[in-house]
């Protein structure tokens, strides 16, 4: 194998030009602004999605707490939109002229010093990638240290995106409440509710989601990566070889929380606010259904299965608001009971082999048999 | 937090609050006794728990409408009726729920939690279809309406002490079930050592069928006492399935006593600070401070000491 491509198999290379085109191309050709800004929101979930393949998927830690950090890196950059929106001139009718306007309804007089770094977009995107890293790797030391894993993680993360959605609706001069902060407009300066302002957005998304999805690739593909995959199948044999399992589980959870971070953040930036609805239970819940049917070991997947069940919740939303939930909850017993890989497992056992199988009629040399890729692991062996 | 009141004050305080916080913590005694049979002792996630409490809640809500319509002279004991059939309702429907799905996801515990909260999405859109979005309450018998005073400025409500009773007798029923039980033996038996249960003879799927149908039972009855202390609508049992799981998990699955404990301290905690604090602070930091102590003791407060 050349070096060029050490972490894309041939195929893989495939997948990603088909995606990019997709992305990059197909929709932006077909679909019309409101359409486009639509997608390019789905596609910030997909952002969550990569880092459950690799957390979830790969080490075989599933957090119920994703929304906890989609929410970090979507308030941070709400923050700093709001405060560029609540420009003193802006807010002089306020009897406290140039802090955000839910402040001002709720009696506070002064910008709560937390907030006082958003102010400047150098230090926004730097939380925005630190804090969540910073949160998840806190949660990690308290549990994996401790050889906390599986159901018990997933219950203490649902919690605490609880408690989190509990405290941004309780303190409401601080975070917007319920309603979250909303009516952001200009980003230093350049609008960014106009139809041109939102396809631009959507490239970058596009551009830093294609990139996230090649560095989750790497990581995967990396002798680290390897190690993450033995861990999930025999944890006890890795630590008898001498490795520290937690260390692993670690970085790659903070890993999975920059990710969702990132999401998160281009979510304020193209849906234009933030609220705790997306930081919840129900939400963080959702991006695991939406890695699921993808197939939790397809970062390719990842990315469809997210298109997938947003565009059919749109759908359903639009047409039949009442069957949504029941084809929600008979997706995510579906999608367990019988294709616990996902739209990939299906493309492995369908379309893979015909694929193959006219790639060989076609060469005329023999090529070497079909390259097994992590996706095609037959079973489930956790126990 | 308590300047300005009297410590006579401070003492009636805390004892309504304390009483308000006993309600709560037989709420959370109830859902959490089945779940704990079923997590614990089976190790399934089930997060549609809630769902089957609602399922006895509007259960019981149908049967006090019949028996005020139909048979109006009983109507002062149909919540005894309602109980029974709360039970075998949300107990058949949990036997059903095993059969087919959970009884596949045994050895994918992780699964099984994806599995029943599409479940129990399901669940609550079948209820709102059906029984409408808005929440109900149930015409509460002559008996159970009013309160007792026990000092001039302490009162207790009736259906209160109520439910109170009834959980300590569910509990009571429960303990004796698993621990003095011939079914109660199999049950632990099949949980510490699978195969070897199964090679002394006990029907291990069936043990599993009716633990699962039992534990959503006593769920359905929880709801039954819901109903005389809160009212329900679709989405009422998923903002308790957090609290309950943290319970369950605070008090050490396995242990029943851990459980009633671990109810009984959070929801003191929850309903004293309320009173202080506002009701969100409160359960924040309730919630953080049960989130941190498992960060600590993972294994929770109450350890079964079993050799695996």
């Amino acid at each position: 194998m050349r070096s060029g491509n050490i972490f894309l198999k041939r195929n893989e290379v495939v997948f990603v030009v088909i995606l990019s085109a997709l992305l990059l191309v197909v929709f932006p050709m077909a679909l019309d602004s409101f359409r486009l800004n639509l997608v390019g929101k789905y596609l910030t979930y997909a952002f969550v999605a990569l880092g459950l393949v690799l957390c979830w998927g790969n080490a075989g830690i599933l957090s119920l707490g994703q929304g906890i950090f989609f929410g970090l890196g979507g308030y941070g950059m709400a923050m700093f939109l709001k405060l560029e929106a609540s420009s003193p001139e802006h807010t002089a009718i306020q009897s406290t002229p140039g802090i955000p306007d839910f402040m001002d309804w709720n009696q506070i007089t002064e910008l709560p010093a937390f907030w006082l770094p958003f102010h400047s977009l150098t230090l926004t995107i730097v939380a925005i990638l630190v804090v969540p890293a910073v949160f998840a790797w806190i949660i990690g030391v308290a549990m994996f240290k401790r050889r906390v894993g599986g159901v018990y993680f997933a219950i203490i993360t649902q919690a605490i995106a609880a408690i989190l959605t509990i405290l941004i609706v309780g303190q409401q001069g601080y975070t917007g409440g319920i309603n979250g902060i909303t009516d952001l407009r200009t980003l230093k300066g350049w609008d960014i509710r106009t139809d041109f302002a939102k396809e631009v957005l959507y490239f970058v998304n596009v551009a830093l989601l294609l990139g996230c999805l090649l560095l989750a690739q790497f990581v995967r593909r990396s002798k680290y990566g390897r190690i993450l995959v033995a861990i999930r199948d025999k944890e006890d044999r890795v630590r008898f070889s001498g490795y520290d399992v937690s260390n692993f589980k670690i970085f790659i959870f903070c890993f999975a929380s920059v990710l969702a971070a990132i999401g998160g953040a281009m979510f304020t930036l193209q849906v234009g606010f933030m609220s705790p609805s997306f930081v919840g239970i129900v939400p963080s819940i959702e991006m695991v259904i939406y890695c699921a049917v993808g197939g939790r070991l397809s970062l390719f997947g990842a990315v469809y299965g997210t298109l997938f069940v947003n565009y059919a919740k749109t759908i359903f939303s639009e047409s039949f608001p009442e069957l949504w939930l029941f084809a929600m909850g008979a997706l995510f017993i579906g999608v367990v009971m019988a294709f616990p890989n996902g739209l990939a497992g299906l493309w492995q056992a369908y379309a893979q082999p015909w694929f193959d199988r006219i790639g060989q009629r076609g060469a005329p040399r023999p090529i070497s048999p079909a390259p097994i890729s992590p996706t095609a692991a037959p079973a489930e062996r956790r126990t | 937090m308590f300047e300005g009141y009297t410590l006579a004050e401070l003492g009636s305080i805390f004892a309504m609050q304390g009483f308000a916080g006993l309600i709560l913590f037989s709420v959370f005694v109830l859902m959490a006794l089945g779940l704990a049979i079923i997590f614990g002792q089976m190790g399934v996630i089930n997060m549609a728990h809630g769902e089957f409490m609602i399922l006895g809640a509007y259960i019981t809500y149908f049967t006090s409408n019949f028996f005020l319509n139909y048979l109006p002279a009983l109507f002062s004991v149909y919540f005894f009726v309602a109980m029974i059939l709360a039970f075998v309702g949300a107990g058949a429907l949990g036997m059903l729920v095993e059969w087919g799905m959970i009884r596949h996801l045994y050895r994918r515990p992780l699964d099984t939690l994806l599995a029943t909260w599409g479940l129990s999405l399901m669940l609550q859109q079948f209820y709102r279809s059906v029984f409408g979005a808005r929440e109900v309450g149930v015409e509460l018998p002559q008996w159970l309406i009013g309160s007792l005073p026990v000092t001039d400025v302490i009162e207790v409500p009736i259906n209160g002490l109520f439910v109170m009773a009834l959980t300590l007798l569910i509990t009571v029923a429960v303990a004796v079930l698993m621990y003095r039980s011939r079914w109660g033996k199999q049950v632990r038996a099949v949980m510490q050592n699978r195969v070897m249960a199964g090679a002394v003879g006990i029907d291990t799927e069936k043990v599993d069928r009716y633990t699962f149908g039992i534990g959503c039972g006593i769920a359905g009855v929880a709801g039954s006492a819901f109903t005389m202390v809160g009212s329900t609508g679709p989405t009422s049992g998923q903002l308790y399935i957090v609290d309950t799981f943290l319970v369950v998990v605070f008090g050490g699955a396995q242990s029943l006593l851990g459980t009633i404990a671990s109810a009984f301290v959070i929801s003191q905690a929850q309903s004293t600070m309320e009173f202080f604090l506002s009701g969100s602070m409160a359960k924040v930091l309730t919630l953080l401070a049960v989130v941190g102590i498992l960060m600590l003791r993972p294994q929770g407060l109450f350890v079964l000491k079993v050799r695996r």
